[in-house]
């Protein structure tokens, strides 16, 4: 059985279709990725998947509930780490986390049994009593998420739980997430920070204009879509001018970007020589990543 | 019943800033009270065979209990719905928008409630009432607490932005305090002006208050309540199709 269903999910905005027609279906004790560029429709996704927002048409079960008819069923067991944190103001960490387990039924001492392990999964044990605004940005995230955990989740919602973190905290979310799915906790969150996805996501589905147009393991996704191997070449003008006639000649797909030109192949050994006559040319010879599947899928011109 | 948890997250911070948020909600009406009815008393003869202070008690027992209630949930609601998201954190929990607007009235009822039994309180001390009937006041100040907090809401649930209040309280407020028998007797004014006063809250509330003041039963007591509880009920019942369609945006 799995966590969450989705089927043909279409949501409007006034005039504006932002979910048109999506399918998902995500099993139990993975982390599944929704990646999109700004505007693709993930949150929405999240929010209708969540029965936060009622549908245009579709059918969404999580948990085995349908929703958005019995949402309040399957929040019961969900988790949410919201892409904005918002946590509470005028109480301490502690409070955040007592207060927000009554909202699930949860009596004072059930939180307070809790709360420990929590805080030391936040890495936040000894700040208990600490108000919010005295919390560095990614000790905010880390509460988020506690908080997301007090009612002991089957499945944790994340809807770009690293944005605007510093490597140090991020790579402590990642971490806390790992040992999440580990505990067997269905992941489900969505990013458009690649490396994010590479490195946490068993399964991803790229999404864009509203529809999912891509959708596998990351290594699948860089197999089926793009070529293994990638050159990026960076020079002045009349340089790159020069030499890209032998990219064009020695390198499947050669995309140009002002400046920089970036060459994807099998094998590159041959685009490699004809650089060594280009002292000018600065180059980088790497694998093919997610980011480039992302960028070749939705192009690369600015969301925003 | 998951509002409650709402409820007391509400009450959980005021008992945190009790000592403050006490004496900004009392310090206000308790000069107005003692500074007109008092001072403008001094100059007054008996109104409704009261003396001034005792008349206006009652209307300032109701005033402040509106005020308490209409600034809880129209400033303090729309800073937890808009400027902290704290709706948005508890939609994530098996709450729905209508325990949110249950669980925030009941708050700002609860809150002017306070504020108007307090008043009471005071009234009590100075000898301003003797009647045991005073004590119906207490439940009297609830129900006009909940009117005022379903309107309240509504103003918070349409809300765009803070300046949205200031039309609320200049044109409906401060005119409906003006004409609803708070100062003066609401029958003196001309016919209009009374109908328009008697078709909103406070009127009735002060209705209810003044005679329990004075130790008796007011005339159409079951009317009055009704309209409190009318204005309670028609006010969720609103409050809830807003937020809910400005949550499904």
């Amino acid at each position: 059985m799995s966590v969450l269903e989705v089927r043909a999910l279409r949501k409007s905005f006034g005039a504006l279709e932002v979910v048109r027609g999506v399918d998902l279906g995500v099993a139990p004790g993975e982390c599944f990725g929704l990646l999109g560029p700004n505007g693709a429709g993930k949150t929405t996704t999240l929010r209708l998947c969540l029965g936060l927002i009622a549908p245009d048409a579709g059918d969404i079960e999580l948990l085995g509930e349908p929703v958005p008819r019995k949402a309040r069923e399957a929040r019961a067991r969900v988790g949410v780490v919201p892409q904005s944190d918002n946590l509470d103001p005028d109480f301490t960490v502690a409070e955040n986390l007592l207060v927000y387990g009554r909202y699930f039924g949860l009596s004072p001492r059930e939180v307070r049994a809790r709360t420990g392990p929590l805080l030391e999964f936040a890495g936040l044990t000894g700040r208990a009593g600490a108000k919010i605004n005295t919390l560095s940005g990614g000790m905010k995230r880390r509460l988020t998420l506690a908080r997301a955990l007090v009612n002991d989740p089957q499945v944790l919602f994340l809807d770009e739980p690293t944005t605007g973190l510093d490597p140090q905290a991020r790579h402590l979310i990642w971490e806390r997430m790992r040992r999440l799915t580990v505990q067997g906790k269905t992941l489900i969150l969505t990013t458009h920070h690649m490396e994010e996805a590479e490195r946490l996501c068993q399964r991803l589905a790229i999404m864009d204009h509203g529809r999912i147009i891509a959708s596998g393991s990351p290594r699948e996704l860089i197999a089926q879509h793009i070529e293994p191997q990638v050159v990026e070449v960076h020079g002045p003008g009349p340089a790159v001018e020069a030499w890209i006639a032998l990219a064009r000649a020695g390198a499947a797909r050669v995309e140009r970007v002002g400046d920089t030109v970036f060459c994807y192949a099998d094998k590159v050994d041959g685009l490699l020589r004809t650089l060594a006559g280009h002292s000018e040319l600065v180059y980088l010879h790497r694998p093919a990543s997610l980011e480039d599947v992302f960028l070749k899928l939705t192009g690369r011109d600015l969301r925003d | 019943m998951r509002w409650i948890a709402v409820w007391r997250r509400n009450f959980l911070v005021w008992r945190k800033l009790f000592a403050a948020a006490v004496l900004t909600n009392l310090a206000d009406p308790l000069i107005m009270l003692f500074g007109l009815g008092y001072g403008l008393g001094a100059l007054m003869p008996a109104v409704e065979g009261m003396s001034y202070i005792s008349f206006f008690a009652a209307g300032q027992l109701c005033t402040a209990t509106m005020y308490t209630a209409s600034f809880e949930s129209m400033f303090s609601g729309f800073s937890r719905m808009h400027g902290q998201k704290t709706w948005d954190a508890i939609l994530y929990a098996p709450l729905v928008i209508d325990d949110i607007v249950a669980g925030e009235i009941v708050w700002a009822a609860s809150k002017a409630w306070l504020t108007g039994s307090t008043i009471l309180g005071i009234v009590l001390v100075f000898g301003l009432a003797h009647s045991p009937l005073v004590l119906l006041a207490v439940p009297t100040a609830f129900l006009v607490g909940l009117a005022f907090s379903a309107v309240g809401l509504i103003m918070t649930v349409l809300a765009r932005n803070w300046d949205f209040f200031s039309f609320y309280m200049t044109l409906v407020m401060t005119p409906m305090m003006m004409i609803s028998g708070v100062f003066f007797p609401a029958e003196q004014l001309p016919e209009p002006l009374v109908s328009v006063a008697k078709a909103l809250p406070l009127y009735h509330g002060v209705a209810l208050v003044r005679p329990f003041m004075a130790g008796e039963i007011p005339q159409q007591a079951l009317a009055h309540v009704a309209v409190l509880l009318g204005y309670a009920a028609v006010g969720y019942v609103l409050a809830i199709r807003f937020a809910r369609k400005r949550f499904s945006e």
